[in-house]
C-alpha cells in the first residue's frame, strides 16, 4: 500500500503541525460557551440520575449495599469510553462540517499527525466533561473515583484506547461515505453497551454470547471494576488482557482508516466532502 | 522521462468514476514561473485534474509529478511548497480570520506567523475584519481570506480553482491584480481552472482547453484566438463547447 496516506505514517511526527491542530480546536472550543456547557451538561445529568438510582437500590437491597458505588463507577467508566470516542469523532466531524478537510489533506499535515491531534483532543474534551462528573460523584454521592488509584489509570488507559479505535474507524467511514455516515459517531459505540457488560457481570449473558463479550476490551475493564469494588481485588490479569486486545484493535483501526482514506482519494471524496 | 524545469508534469492521466471517464488520457507539462489556465465547461475535468495534481484524487492510471516529485506518493516533499484555493473547501467558520491564518501558518511551518499575517493583511486588505469570524464575511472578503491562506507559506506553486467565482467585477479584478503581483515577486508557478475568459486572457500565458476529459487545445491565448479565427477566448470557448470547431491550420 504505497500511497500518500501510508507515506504520511512513515514520516516522523511534526509536533508543530499537531500543535497547530490542537490550537485550531482550542480556538473553536473557547469561541462558544454552549459547546463547553454541553460537554459538561450530559455527563452531569447522567451521573445525577444514576446516582439517585444507586442510592435507592442500595438502601433496599443487601447486595447493592455491599457493592456501593458499582453503578456510579460503571456510569463514569462508560462515560469515559463514550465521551472519549465522541470527543475524537466530533473533533473530526468539525472538519467535515466546516468543509476544511481538503485544506488539511492538501497541507503538510500527515494522516497520523491528524489522528494524533484527534486523540489528544478526545482526552481534552473528555476531561472537560468527566472532571466535573467525578467531583459531583464525590460531593453528592460520596463516591471518590480517584480513590481507585492505579486501577483507575489502568481502566482509563484501556477505555480510551478502545474509544480511539472506534473513533478512528468512524472517521474513516465518514471520509469514505460522506456525511451520510455521520450518525455512526453517536451510535456505533453503543453496540458495546450490552456486550461489554457495563452494568452486569458477563455471567448474566447467555453462554454463546460470553465469548463475544470477552473479545471486547471494555468487558475486562467493567469486570475489573466490579472485582475491585465488590471483592476488593485488583485484577491486573484482566487489564493486561484488555491491553493486548486493544493493541490489536488499534492497529486494525489504523489500517482500516488508511484503506478508507485511500478509497476516498480514489472516489474523489476528499475534494468534495458532503452527503 | 522527467523534465527538471517543469513545475508540473502530467503523463497520460486517466480518472474514471465508476464507468464515467472524468479525465481521459491527459498529458501536459507546465514550466516554472508560468501562469497556465485549464479552461473548459462544467464536467470538462478541470477540478478532477487539479485534484489529482494536488494528490487529493488518486488517478485511475497515469502519473503526476509536482516540483520534481511523484504525486501522491512523494507528496510529503512538496505539500509545504505549494498551496491551493478552491470553492469546494472552506476554512472553519467560527474561527476568526486571524485564528485561521495562524493555524494554517503553523501547519505550513511559517517562520514568524504573526508578521506574515500582518503582511498578508496589508497586502490583501484584511485588517478591518482580521478579528471577525470567517463565517461572517461577504463573498469577496471570504475569497481574499482564502487567497491569504493559499499564500501564507509563500508557495512556489499555486493551484487555483475558479479563484474569482461569485465575485463582483471590481473584487475579481482586485484578486487578479494581486495574483499577478505575487507571481512576479515570488517567481511562482500558477495553475488555475476557470470559466472566466477575461481572467484567463489577462493572467495566463498558456491555455489548456479541456472538453469531456480530453485536451481539445493547448497554446497561448493569442495563438488559440488566431487558430480559431476569433477575437476573444470567450468566442473560442463557445465554439468548442458547442462543437463549432473550425481550426485554422
Amino acid at each position: 500500500m504505497s500511497t500518500a496516506a501510508t507515506h504520511g505514517f512513515r514520516r516522523g511526527i511534526g509536533w508543530h503541525r499537531v500543535g497547530a491542530m490542537l490550537l485550531r480546536h482550542w480556538y473553536l472550543l473557547t469561541s462558544s460557551w454552549p459547546r463547553l456547557l454541553e460537554m459538561v451538561y450530559w455527563p452531569a445529568l447522567t451521573l445525577i440520575s444514576w446516582g439517585f438510582l444507586q442510592n435507592y437500590i442500595s438502601s433496599n437491597a443487601g447486595f447493592f449495599a455491599k457493592a456501593g458505588g458499582t453503578l456510579i463507577g460503571a456510569v463514569i467508566l462508560w462515560d469515559i469510553l463514550f465521551r472519549g470516542q465522541l470527543g475524537f469523532s466530533i473533533s473530526f466531524l468539525e472538519e467535515m462540517w466546516s468543509r476544511n478537510l481538503g485544506n488539511l489533506m492538501m497541507s503538510p499535515l500527515t494522516p497520523f499527525e491528524f489522528l494524533l491531534s484527534l486523540m489528544i483532543m478526545s482526552v481534552i474534551r473528555l476531561a472537560i466533561g468527566i472532571v466535573p462528573m467525578m467531583v459531583m460523584a464525590a460531593v453528592f454521592f460520596d463516591f471518590n473515583m480517584l480513590g481507585l488509584g492505579f486501577a483507575l489509570v489502568a481502566f482509563f488507559c484501556n477505555l480510551i484506547l478502545t474509544s480511539w479505535a472506534v473513533g478512528i474507524v468512524v472517521s474513516g467511514l465518514v471520509v469514505r461515505n460522506g456525511m451520510g455516515a455521520e450518525s455512526l459517531a453517536w451510535t456505533l459505540v453503543f453496540i458495546l453497551l450490552p456486550l461489554a457488560c457495563v452494568y452486569y457481570p458477563v455471567s448474566v449473558l447467555p453462554a454463546w454470547l460470553q465469548p463475544v463479550a470477552w473479545l471486547l476490551p471494555p468487558t475486562y475493564v467493567f469486570e475489573g471494576m466490579r472485582a475491585l469494588m465488590i471483592d476488593k481485588v485488583f485484577r491486573a490479569d484482566l487489564m493486561v488482557e484488555a491491553l493486548a486486545i486493544n493493541a490489536v484493535l488499534f492497529v486494525v483501526a489504523i489500517f482500516a482508516f488508511i484503506a478508507l482514506l485511500n478509497s476516498a482519494r480514489g472516489a474523489g471524496k476528499l475534494i468534495q466532502s458532503g452527503e | 522521462m522527467h523534465n527538471a524545469s517543469a513545475a508540473i508534469e502530467v503523463d497520460r492521466l486517466v480518472k474514471i468514476y465508476k464507468a464515467t471517464p472524468a479525465v481521459n488520457d491527459v498529458s501536459f507539462s507546465i514550466s516554472r514561473q508560468s501562469v497556465t489556465a485549464l479552461l473548459g465547461g462544467n464536467g470538462a475535468g478541470k477540478t478532477t485534474t487539479i485534484g489529482m495534481i494536488m494528490g487529493l484524487i488518486r488517478p485511475t492510471s497515469g502519473a503526476v509529478r509536482v516540483l520534481g516529485h511523484s504525486m501522491p506518493d512523494e507528496s510529503a516533499h512538496v505539500l509545504g511548497r505549494m498551496n491551493f484555493e478552491s470553492p469546494y473547501v472552506d476554512m472553519p467558520m467560527r474561527l476568526t480570520v486571524r485564528q485561521n491564518l495562524t493555524v494554517f501558518g503553523r501547519l505550513y511551518a511559517v517562520q514568524d506567523v504573526r508578521s506574515r499575517i500582518d503582511q498578508l493583511a496589508t497586502e490583501l486588505e484584511l485588517k478591518e475584519f482580521l478579528d471577525r469570524p470567517s463565517g461572517n464575511l461577504s463573498a469577496g472578503q471570504k475569497t481574499r481570506v482564502s487567497l491569504a491562506k493559499a499564500l501564507v507559506n509563500q508557495p512556489e506553486l499555486l493551484l487555483l480553482d475558479e479563484p474569482t467565482a461569485s465575485l463582483d467585477p471590481d473584487a475579481a479584478d482586485w484578486i487578479r491584480r494581486h495574483l499577478e503581483d505575487y507571481r512576479k515577486k515570488r517567481g511562482a508557478t500558477i495553475l488555475l481552472a476557470s470559466h472566466n475568459m477575461l481572467e484567463v486572457e489577462r493572467l495566463c500565458d498558456r491555455v489548456i482547453i479541456l472538453k469531456r476529459g480530453r485536451i481539445e487545445d493547448d497554446d497561448t491565448p493569442s495563438g488559440i484566438r488566431a487558430r480559431y479565427n476569433r477575437t476573444t477566448l470567450e468566442e473560442v470557448f463557445l465554439d468548442v463547447a458547442r462543437g463549432r470547431v473550425e481550426k485554422a491550420s
